[in-house]
């Protein structure tokens, strides 16, 4: 557009090459918190391997330049191995998979249920009760979470895979945005692929779900990461070993190797593979994501 | 199409019965919660509304000049002049005198008037603080929007770039910022010798700088994340041709981005500022609580964080409860306030 205008012009020219360096500066500038991790990751703190290896091999370069310093001359590959043996890092691991996926697959399900009622049943009462679920969007979670932990606490259910899965899988936002998605798409479609007669789970099941695979996925993706990286929540309501997440088990690994930042940083790296895999495999629903959580009023 | 009576119900009841037993049935309990004083172990104690005057009251203080009532009387009076003033004048002196009168009101309150709780106005200003990023996170989300509306090279893969650190969060990047931040080692402080030889600040060891710390991290995760994509789609649904019009015009670069693109984006800004007021003030807990926990000598420490710390360190279940509603009534109020502002000055 604008800039091919300009093409043939030499200032043209110009404006796209600082456009081009601008780019590429901000990119390494944002990129280069995450590079600083892994490399700090493979470096060690072992002092007799420092001596062999030579200068640039700490993770205190003392005076050096730093730029030259990002990665260690030998990499310590085993520091992501020895993660998962001075800690239960496997425990988190498989804790926070489960829940997270659990609570993906129900948050989908009962969102997406509800949202095709709000969307097209008629019943009594349906626009009360939606404008109480977006009235408690504006509430915050602070709010909820001291009688939520008194309740669980009082049942006896903290420290339980339910109080992890089950609460967290009813959020007003879900169903609030596939509500907005289902109103799209349009009425006659549903009545022309079910001219027989189907009832409503039926319609539901091959006409909604089959064309709101974006939207789905969408939330879907969003509730996998939030709930990967809830940390406030199993905080309160979880103490027992067992039951800690990624976020719980990476603070207790500060607390036991406080000055180990090799040991740490590889932890961390292991605590933000998975939100990397998810973001390269879901990439275009990101974009999509923003603009349907983006209403704009 | 036909319909059954109960086929609606069937339909909202997994997620009816999730809503009411995790949000509404706590909702009710919060709000009563609020009124009682329970340290869980003993029965809980209605006591009216203590908890919100420990938090948010004021007592009277010795002041060698000024009685209390000589005080009120004066406070009362600037009000009245001030709703005067806005009902009268025309004009600027329209806005500004009633301010100015009312913030002379308060002045002359607190000369004789105390906070109970100092801590939690300091916290509170704390979380107000933390917000001043959020305008310096938008001017960076719209910056790199524009630099991505160009037809440049790899700009989708740029786009990746600047996403991924938005999407990447969570206790581990806390853990990697106070890394960074670290006095000695950290990543920020070297490169700030390597400039300036005495260095950097002690960053999350200074009262001064840990909350200038924990805004740079919060611009680094904010600017090239969902704000810059909407940015993005804002700008790309701008008609091109106003532009060209412009150009005939003589106007440059900037006076075409001050004329045209702000005001083309200005419901996107909206938007975004109304979101980012809501989510800031109910933020900061995870970055407090991992990097500084709440310090240094509470430098740090949220509105959400002094919740936690009073729920669930020192069990003052009542006392937690009213400081979150007092957290709803600002962020409700805030976005109210913003909505009627911005209703204004946004151009649909």
């Amino acid at each position: 557009m604008a800039a091919n205008r300009n093409k043939s012009r030499f200032p043209g020219l110009i404006a796209r090459a600082i456009g081009i360096i601008a780019m590429v500066a901000i990119g390494v500038t944002m990129l280069y918190p995450l590079l600083w991790m892994l490399g700090t990751a493979v470096k060690t703190t072992d002092p007799a391997l420092l001596l062999k290896e030579g200068a640039g091999a700490s993770i205190f370069p003392d005076g050096e330049n730093i730029f030259q310093n990002l990665f260690p001359p030998v990499w310590h590959w085993e520091n992501f191995v020895e993660v998962f043996r001075v800690s239960e890092f496997g425990r988190y691991y498989l804790n926070s998979a489960i829940i997270a996926v659990g609570v993906t697959i129900g948050q989908l399900v009962t969102s997406s249920l509800a949202a095709y009622a709000f969307a097209r049943l008629k019943f009594p009462g349906s626009e009360k009760i939606f404008f109480f679920y977006l009235a408690t969007l504006m509430v915050p979670a602070s709010v909820t979470l001291i009688p939520l932990f008194i309740i669980m606490s009082r049942l006896g259910l903290t420290d339980s895979y339910f109080v992890l899965m089950i609460p967290p899988m009813f959020g007003a936002y879900g169903t609030f945005m596939l509500r907005q998605f289902f109103k799209g798409i349009p009425e006659e479609l549903e009545e022309a692929a079910c001219i027989d007669g189907c009832n409503a789970f039926g319609r539901f099941v091959h006409v909604i779900l089959p064309l709101s695979g974006p939207a789905l996925a969408t939330l879907g993706i969003f509730t996998f990461l939030g709930n990967w990286q809830s940390f406030l929540y199993p905080l309160v309501m979880v103490s027992d070993d067992r039951y800690k997440t990624i976020p719980l088990g990476l603070l207790d690994f500060v607390d036991l190797n406080s000055a180990n930042w090799p040991l740490l940083m590889a932890a961390s790296v292991w605590s933000i593979l998975p939100i990397i895999a998810v973001f390269l495999l879901g990439q275009r629903f990101f974009v999509s994501g923003v603009r349907l959580g983006g209403v704009k009023g | 199409m036909q319909q059954k009576p109960l086929t609606p119900w069937l339909f909202l009841g997994p997620s009816l019965l999730g809503f009411l037993a995790f949000t509404l049935v706590p909702i009710v309990m919060s709000f009563a919660l609020a009124f009682c004083a329970w340290d869980l172990f003993r029965p809980p104690r209605w006591v009216g509304l203590d908890n919100f005057y420990h938090l948010l009251g004021f007592s009277l203080r010795e002041h060698p000049g000024l009685s209390p009532a000589l005080a009120f009387v004066l406070a009362a009076s600037c009000l009245a002049l001030g709703v005067l003033s806005a009902w009268k004048l025309r004009g600027g002196w329209r806005t500004l005198s009633p301010i100015l009168l009312a913030g002379a009101s308060v002045v002359i309150l607190l000369q004789v008037l105390e906070p109970v709780n100092e801590r939690f106005w300091y916290f509170m200003g704390n979380t107000f603080y933390l917000l001043l990023g959020l305008p310096i996170s938008m001017a960076c989300s719209l910056g790199l929007a524009v630099l991505l509306n160009q037809a440049l090279p790899l700009r989708n893969l740029f786009r990746l770039a600047f996403f991924l650190p938005s999407i990447v969060g969570g206790v581990g990047v806390y853990l990697l910022w106070k890394w960074i931040f670290n006095t000695d080692f950290g990543l920020i402080n070297m490169v700030i010798s390597m400039v300036y030889p005495p260095g950097g600040p002690a960053w999350l060891e200074s009262v001064a700088w840990a909350k200038n710390a924990i805004i740079i991290m919060n611009i680094w995760a904010m600017a090239g994340g969902a704000n810059m994509i909407l940015y993005l789609a804002a700008l790309q649904n701008v008609d091109t041709t106003l532009y060209e019009a412009a150009r005939i015009d003589g106007a440059g670069r900037w006076q075409q981005f001050l004329a045209i693109t702000w005001p083309m984006v200005s419901p996107t800004t909206a938007f975004i500022l109304t979101m980012g007021i809501i989510g800031g003030f109910q933020g900061g807990f995870d970055a407090a609580y991992v990097m500084t926990r709440g310090g240094p000598a509470g430098a740090t420490t949220t509105l959400s964080y002094f919740i936690f710390e009073n729920g669930f360190r020192h069990f003052y279940m009542g006392r937690a409860a009213a400081a979150s509603w007092i957290l709803f009534l600002m962020v409700f109020t805030l976005t109210l306030v913003n909505w009627k502002w911005m209703a204004k000055r946004v151009n649909y």
